[in-house]
């Protein structure tokens, strides 16, 4: 099967896997990462889907937006379906009944992922799984009502972490899941944002091309808990990257590679100071907490360069 | 006539899964059912089955993954007890809401705290109300035969439910007994082939599981879930008497043991049954008309029938080996149901024995006997609801 090459006019006269109609509202960056992700499969994909936004706002019986075969149970163990599909499939392929390669995507938000789904996406991980673990990271509960989730950037004002008069919104910075899924050693790990669709799509299709489990970390923007205009979604996942709060890497086998180094890196602010779920922090009195998180930006970058440049001078050193 | 062996109620119940040799099983251990999905595993590993064993991190996921296998198209088989169940509760609901034959046995072990090893049917009786067929089961032999039964009921054409067999940990699971297996091309036969149903490993025709069922819909769904269970029933029936052909055993919706005559109705489910039917031996022996009504089908349970199996009895005692605290033991409630529609009005008392693995011993079923004797020849009830071998 030849490959569409990843231009916009080839991608352009590919069937669109799921459908406009739902019910996501505009301005969500969820469905612009789904449309990439299945415009760049070249194979049939069998899906599971957390609950959350995406799938209630998909599936409003008797409507369905998914092209795809697609399953839904409940919101802590899209891995672990996921991972009953694919077994199913092992055990049939190996019967003859199923003869086509089929990949698996399991798709789940941050809370569906980092929290409630943590255990279930490290057991599938451990497992080894012909997998790929697809989070879109919005940053909070938002099909709830904009909670805090272990994704919750340091600072954020969410309905659980309120900005109030005493504590200034969510005071622990997030966690690092892309790096704790590095750390299961699994083939394949990586971090996008649907704004750099060409490296979304391009990280999609070595995930899928990968025997065995993947995962990849898209930040999706989300107006309604951002607090930011519906036009916003696309230049706000470009400045998460621009600042280097959400750097585009991947890891192959181990290996880290940084996709994009932004020629000038951008301080933090220029990335929380457009959304309202920030505001309170650029009160002088807040001002400490921009400070931290500026600082943890910086820690964790420079931790990537440096790996990075280890590996490079690892290589080097056999090459001799 | 098939092989007679001396096996553990949980190596009757690997034994089963062997020969049923399910596409996917996903599983966690848990004690007792541990040994099942143990010895299942030995089977994977030497090459006696074709299964895919999904190892999972915990119950939840196990059923999960139980729920994906049989929703991509396959025969689905798991085991579990007590806390693994608890854990899997969530998932017990979306398995039959979705309508997938999942075929679990359920080695029936207390509910903590106190934490406790032992068998009662907590458990069990917690899972009631999770939309799974149940079938109950005396010993290793019935076990075994439920089991491959249930593959059957689960998958008939009128039902597509889950199902769970339950046995009783350790006095079953863990007890050495002598039984008789199937072939396993008798099974293979009995069982038939995996029919799938709109399964998600049709890539060319694409089907959603699990919407969001808003108030416009949901109700139908849950009507034909209602449906399919009545449905059960009758197919439960069908699948006996094949099985009876087959194998020679013969099954119903329960049993009835000295009943006909009787005026003192016991009712009780699983092993204690057996301990009773020798003490309704030797009451009878002194002319006293005892029998017993063992439920076999608890989901969907069939109240009809069990009110005319009891029509006759003026005293019933039902044996709950579980507790609904501030309430009635959940099978008193199933019989008092059963009992309201018939008209015979009998007075019925519930006694709650054999909590985490307290042994239910003869005497306990004199006990009751004698309890309900001078019920009947007096109409004094001293206490309609009671704990039967407590230490007070």
């Amino acid at each position: 099967m030849s490959t569409t090459p990843l231009r916009l006019k080839e991608l352009s006269k590919k069937e669109d896997l799921l459908t406009g109609g739902h019910r996501l509202c505009s301005g969500c960056g969820a469905p612009i990462a789904i449309r990439q992700i299945l415009l760049a499969a070249e194979m049939p994909i069998v899906a599971a889907n957390a609950t959350g936004c995406l799938e209630v706002s998909t599936t409003i019986y008797p409507y369905s937006a998914w092209k795809i075969p697609w399953i839904h149970t409940a919101f802590e163990n899209a891995a672990a379906t996921i991972s009953g599909v694919e077994a199913m499939y092992k055990a049939l392929k190996k019967k003859g009944k199923i003869t086509e390669r089929i990949k698996f995507i399991a798709f789940g938000g941050d809370g569906g992922t980092y929290d409630i789904g943590f255990q279930s996406l490290s057991g599938a991980m451990e497992r080894g799984h012909d997998i790929v673990y697809i989070c879109y990271d919005n940053g909070a509960y938002m099909n709830t009502g904009i909670q805090r989730s272990s994704a919750t950037p340091l600072g954020a004002n969410t309905t659980t972490s309120p900005a109030g008069s005493v504590i200034p919104g969510k005071m622990q910075p997030r966690k690092n899941l892309t790096k704790i899924m590095v750390a299961h050693g699994i083939p394949y790990v990586a971090q996008t944002t649907p704004a750099h669709w060409r490296d979304l799509m391009t990280k999609v299709r070595k995930a899928l091309e990968v025997d065995g489990p993947a995962f990849i970390n898209i930040l999706a923007s989300c107006n309604r808990g951002w607090r930011t205009p519906t036009d916003r979604a696309i230049q706000d996942s470009k400045l998460a990257v621009d600042t280097c709060f959400w750097p585009l890497y991947e890891y192959e086998n181990g290996r880290l590679t940084i996709n994009y180094k932004p020629k000038e890196k951008k301080p933090v602010v220029e990335f929380l100071k457009t959304q309202g779920r920030f505001k309170h922090l650029f009160s002088p009195e807040n001002e400490h907490i921009l400070e931290r998180a500026q600082e943890i930006v910086d820690r964790e970058w420079e931790a990537l360069l440096r790996e990075e440049a280890m590996w490079k001078a690892e290589e080097e050193k056999k090459e001799q | 006539m098939g092989k007679r062996l001396a096996v553990t109620g949980n190596q009757a119940i690997a034994e089963a899964m062997r020969q049923i040799n399910p596409d996917v099983c996903a599983a966690y251990p848990i004690t007792p059912s541990t040994e099942v999905m143990q010895r299942f595993a030995s089977f994977v590993a030497n090459g006696k089955v074709d299964t895919e064993l999904v190892t999972v991190e915990s119950e939840h996921s196990a059923m999960s993954a139980c729920i994906g296998a049989s929703a991509a198209g396959g025969r689905v088989m798991t085991a579990t007890s007590s806390q693994g169940l608890a854990l899997m509760w969530e998932m017990l609901h979306i398995a039959s809401g979705m309508r997938l034959p999942v075929v679990m046995t359920l080695v029936n072990r207390a509910l903590s705290a106190p934490i406790n090893i032992h068998g009662d049917h907590s458990d069990g009786m917690g899972a009631r109300d999770c939309g799974w067929i149940q079938l109950w089961s005396e010993n290793a032999q019935e076990a075994y035969d439920n089991l491959i039964q249930a593959i059957r009921i689960a998958e008939h054409d009128d039902v597509r439910l889950p199902a769970m067999v339950c046995l009783d940990g350790f006095i079953i699971s863990h007890s050495i007994e002598s039984m008789e297996f199937l072939s396993d091309d008798l099974v293979k036969e009995f069982i038939g082939e995996f029919k799938a149903k709109n399964p998600l490993l049709d890539v060319n025709n694409p089907v959603t599981y699990g919407p969001l069922v808003l108030p416009d819909y949901f109700m139908e769904f849950k009507r034909q879930q209602h449906e399919a269970m009545l449905n059960a029933k009758d197919v439960v029936l069908q699948v006996a008497k094949e099985f009876e052909k087959v194998s020679g055993r013969s099954y119903g919706l329960f049993e009835e043991y000295r009943l006909d005559d009787a005026e003192i109705a016991i009712v009780v489910l699983n092993s204690a049954a057996g301990t009773f039917k020798d003490v309704v031996d030797e009451y009878r022996d002194r002319g006293i008309k005892v029998g017993l009504l063992k439920p076999r089908l608890f989901r969907p349970f069939p109240y009809k029938e069990v009110a005319e199996a009891l029509s006759g009895a003026k005293v019933i005692g039902v044996l709950d080996r579980a507790d609904s605290f501030g309430g009635f033991g959940p099978m008193y409630m199933e019989i008092a149901s059963a009992m309201m529609s018939n008209g015979t009005n009998p007075v019925m008392i519930d006694r709650v024995y054999g909590l985490g693995g307290r042994d239910f011993m003869p005497e306990h079923a004199a006990q009751l006997i004698d309890e309900l004797k001078e019920i009947l020849d007096t109409g004094k009830v001293t206490l309609y609801k009671d704990y039967l071998g407590v230490r007070e």
